[in-house]
């Protein structure tokens, strides 16, 4: 379908790691185990969950920083996961990423037109004089005076250089930017500001994101559609209006009764998820979710509940509701 | 406006160091001798003259005269700028390598790295010296073989240092960045890692230069270094063993230029280390 923007059948990321110091056998963390998702174009997908359920692990997979164990990708109808280096190289115009800290992000070593310029040189954009036009135009687009382009990253906020990390994911007109976490290392005040921004270059651009966080509020604000992550399982995908009315698995409505509400008057139930989230070493048998859950019933202990559409558009894996 | 960049507050650090300022003294002091060389030395570093033979310090000849009557100061003067070559030329090389091959087992790891990891452990079994010393004594003993045999059996701390930068650096979100936006993997080992991998290969590089005099010294001395009548420190040395017990002054003032020579090295290696990150200060 070509309203399909980028495609993951089955895929997987398992990460090998020692088992002990002297110990030679190794063992896999499953950071993303059997995932299946679409992202329309044109859209907002939020991914939330946990720190350490593979939300970022997704977002470098799709983007091919790594590898995937097993399993397809698909941008813009084209299998990407065995792609040669060259054609991958030319796809990267299409496939960006803002990250989630703004300190890290930015090589200290260089000026801000030449973080913004890079980009178009590798791809060879433009002679020299359209190349500082194009970065004076980015920088105004995202809210920042072009004076400001031959100073250095550790010359600015947290904010502003976030958006000069958003220009230069902007540089080469992508189709599809996947945001890791872009507002969850600064103030709630700029997060705001990030989040309109993102929205009106949403707008003005024909942007498809794929915006990863921990902050359901944020999540519902920006995005069409939401997914949310457990320990590497997508465990319910639906549009965000239904998500935070009529959410069905259990880990959700936790994660939703964990959103502060602006109104002191309203008593909210807060659900207090017990222990950590399991080892993805070691998994749960069953539902990765039931050592957790309120509901926790006898199957969910022997089986993983399939994911399955409950109604249209809205998928849950939950044996609740199957 | 006074903005706090790091190398303000490099800066800053570096010149509160007296050691470090010390330093740096002695090295520009050496390096304005070895290129003024010519103009600075009272007599010509060759002439010989039999009739004045191991003078004392005098008016004439402000550090006596050696052997065959040649001034030893001019003769050092001279001689600093096969210190300060020899030093140069063989940190050089050194870092050349060791970055190249420590930025390669870095970044790729895996076989990569165990493979050059291996091979620098290899190399630290050799007890380096001898092994100059063999390579010399099987190759021709000249200047350039020197440097070059220097150069190349000191690089195995740089591999290690810059491998330990380049494991940490490249996991930086910058550099998942660079290659996000379709860099190759040689613009992003060497225009966006190796640039902020930069100050530890500094350090090394500077107190790198003092071993490598040591060194050519004391191959000089041996009499496998630079050879007569090239005047250079550790050769002017070997002339003073000779007659350390009628001409101490043969002896002396090489040594102490040695001496301060490397010492200077050393405290401004380690003043800029110090200058680069405090904490790190023992």
């Amino acid at each position: 379908m070509r309203d399909d923007l980028v495609v993951l059948e089955n895929l997987k990321k398992y990460f090998a790691v020692k088992a002990g110091f002297f110990s030679l056998k190794e063992v896999t963390i499953k950071a993303v185990d059997d995932i299946n998702l679409t992202i329309r174009r044109g859209e907002t997908l939020g991914l939330v969950g946990e720190s350490g359920c593979g939300k970022s692990t997704m977002g470098k997979l799709i983007l091919k920083l790594e590898e995937p164990t097993e399993g397809r990708i698909f941008f813009d109808g084209e299998d990407i996961t065995a792609c040669s280096k060259e054609r991958m190289r030319e796809l990267r115009r299409e496939l960006q990423i803002i990250f989630q800290d703004p300190y890290s992000s930015l090589n200290p070593r260089k000026t801000v037109r030449k973080i913004v310029e890079e980009p178009l040189i590798i791809h060879g954009i433009g002679d020299r004089k359209e190349r500082k036009e194009r970065v004076k135009e980015l920088l105004r687009v995202v809210g920042l005076r072009q004076e400001y382009m031959n100073r250095y990253p550790h010359e600015f906020s947290g904010g502003q250089r976030q958006r000069i990390g958003i220009a230069r994911a902007l540089s080469l007109n992508p189709k599809l930017i996947i945001a890791d976490e872009p507002v969850s290392a600064l103030d709630v005040s700029v997060q705001a500001q990030i989040i309109n921004l993102l929205n009106s270059l949403q707008e003005d651009f024909n942007l498809t994101y794929l915006f990863i966080a921990h902050d359901l509020s944020v999540v519902e604000y920006v995005s069409d559609r939401v997914a949310v992550m457990y320990l590497g399982r997508i465990v319910e995908l639906t549009s965000s209006q239904t998500l935070y009315n009529d959410a069905k698995h259990p880990y959700t409505e936790a994660l939703l009764s964990a959103v502060p509400v602006p109104d002191p008057r309203r008593e909210k139930k807060r659900i207090v998820l017990k222990g950590d989230p399991p080892n993805p070493i070691t998994p749960p048998s069953g539902c990765y979710f039931h050592t957790r859950c309120r509901y926790r019933m006898s199957i969910c202990e022997r089986e993983y509940p399939p994911f399955k559409e409950i109604t249209p558009g809205h998928s849950v894996a939950c044996h609740l509701v199957a | 406006m006074e903005r706090k960049t790091p190398k303000y507050l490099f800066w800053r650090r570096f010149t509160k160091n007296g050691l470090a300022v010390c330093g740096s003294i002695i090295v520009i002091l050496l390096f304005f001798v070895a290129a003024f060389a010519p103009s600075i030395s009272p007599y010509d570093p060759g002439q010989i003259n039999i009739k004045d033979m191991l003078q004392p310090p005098s008016r004439y000849h402000l550090l006596g005269t050696d052997q065959l009557g040649r001034d030893v100061l001019s003769r050092m003067i001279w001689g600093s700028r096969i210190s300060l070559m020899v030093g140069f030329v063989a940190v050089g090389i050194a870092t050349v390598i060791g970055a190249f091959l420590g930025a390669l087992a870095g970044y790729y790891g895996k076989w990569i790295d165990t493979v050059i990891m291996r091979f620098v452990d290899i190399m630290l079994c050799f007890p380096a010296f001898f092994l100059i010393l063999a390579v010399i004594a099987i190759l021709e003993p000249t200047i350039w073989n020197v440097m070059v045999v220097i150069g190349l059996t000191s690089w195995m701390g740089v591999t290690r240092l810059v491998r330990a930068e380049f494991l940490s650096l490249r996991e930086r979100d910058f550099v998942k960045a660079a290659q996000a936006i379709g860099s190759k993997d040689v613009r992003v080992i060497f225009l966006h890692i190796l640039p902020n991998a930069l100050s530890p290969i500094w350090v090394s590089a500077t107190l790198g230069v003092a071993a490598a005099i040591l060194t050519e010294s004391a191959l000089s001395f041996l009499g496998i270094g630079v050879q007569p009548p090239t005047p250079s420190w550790g050769n002017i040395l070997t002339a003073g063993k000779d007659n350390i017990e009628i001409a101490w002054w043969l002896s002396l003032y090489p040594g102490l230029a040695i001496l301060i020579t490397v010492l200077g090295y050393n405290l401004l290696g380690e003043g800029i280390r110090d200058a680069i990150d405090p904490r790190l200060k023992t």
